[in-house]
């Protein structure tokens, strides 16, 4: 498994394909981008917060949770941080398994607990001034499904 | 000694990202009790504990948690990562 918590950008077709070369008994690779929405047209600029440290090992504890849960031969997971333009990419998780339910779900998984449990916050920087993402009541509903 | 964080919003309400306080709180709702007591932007920050999240030594934790042997406290609102 591989995480990295960086301000850099990515090459989403890059690492997808390096994460699927590196796999010897994986029979499925699933990829996810999250790219900055910008809601008509108005968004200058995302910035997104982290606790640096912390960010690190919540990621960690779910990751291993997800390769325990479907039994991933792999597991990637990529998140940036600091000021970013709109339609950049902002995060990627990848997820490999012998059959594609297990690679799927896992990367939902992986999904549904970097929203709410890893350590960020994004604000949305307008031409009328910024504010803070709130975070959604559906997202922590998505938590209890797993 | 104990290290206080603070992100997002709560950092911008409070006015710095970081800070050492001495204190005897016993838990984390004490602490937050002592820091509002201090100043109008610490009483406003905290205001609304439903709206805020606690993490002890970098694992989320709850504000009746008590803080003996705790070096590290956050406060943060909800998150929003992915």
């Amino acid at each position: 498994m591989r995480l990295s918590v960086q301000t850099a950008p990515f090459d989403l077709g890059a690492e997808a394909n390096a994460f699927a070369a590196a796999q010897t008994t994986a029979g499925a690779v699933v990829t996810f981008t999250g790219i900055v929405r910008d809601n008509g047209g108005t968004l200058s600029a995302m910035e997104i917060e982290h606790y640096p440290g912390m960010t690190e090992r919540a990621i960690a504890a779910i990751m291993e949770e997800a390769i325990r849960r479907w039994s991933l031969a792999d597991a990637l997971v990529i998140h940036r941080h600091g000021r970013l333009a709109a339609q950049e990419p902002i995060m990627m998780v990848a997820t490999a398994a012998p059959h594609r339910a297990d690679a799927f779900a896992a990367a939902e998984f992986l999904m549904d607990y970097l929203k709410s449990r890893a350590p960020f916050w994004k604000k949305e920087i307008g031409a009328d001034g910024a504010a803070w993402v709130a975070a959604k009541d559906e997202d922590e509903a998505a938590l209890t499904r797993w | 000694m104990i290290e206080i964080l603070y992100f997002a919003w709560v950092r911008e309400r409070i006015g710095l990202p970081r800070e050492k306080v001495a204190t005897q709180a016993a838990t984390v709702r004490d602490l937050i009790a002592e820091l509002s007591a201090r100043e109008e932007r610490y009483a406003m920050a905290f205001a609304d504990l439903e709206s805020l999240r606690v993490a002890l030594d970098q694992e989320l934790s709850d504000f009746d948690a008590p803080l003996s042997g705790v070096r590290e406290v956050a406060f943060f609102p909800p998150m929003t990562g992915g």
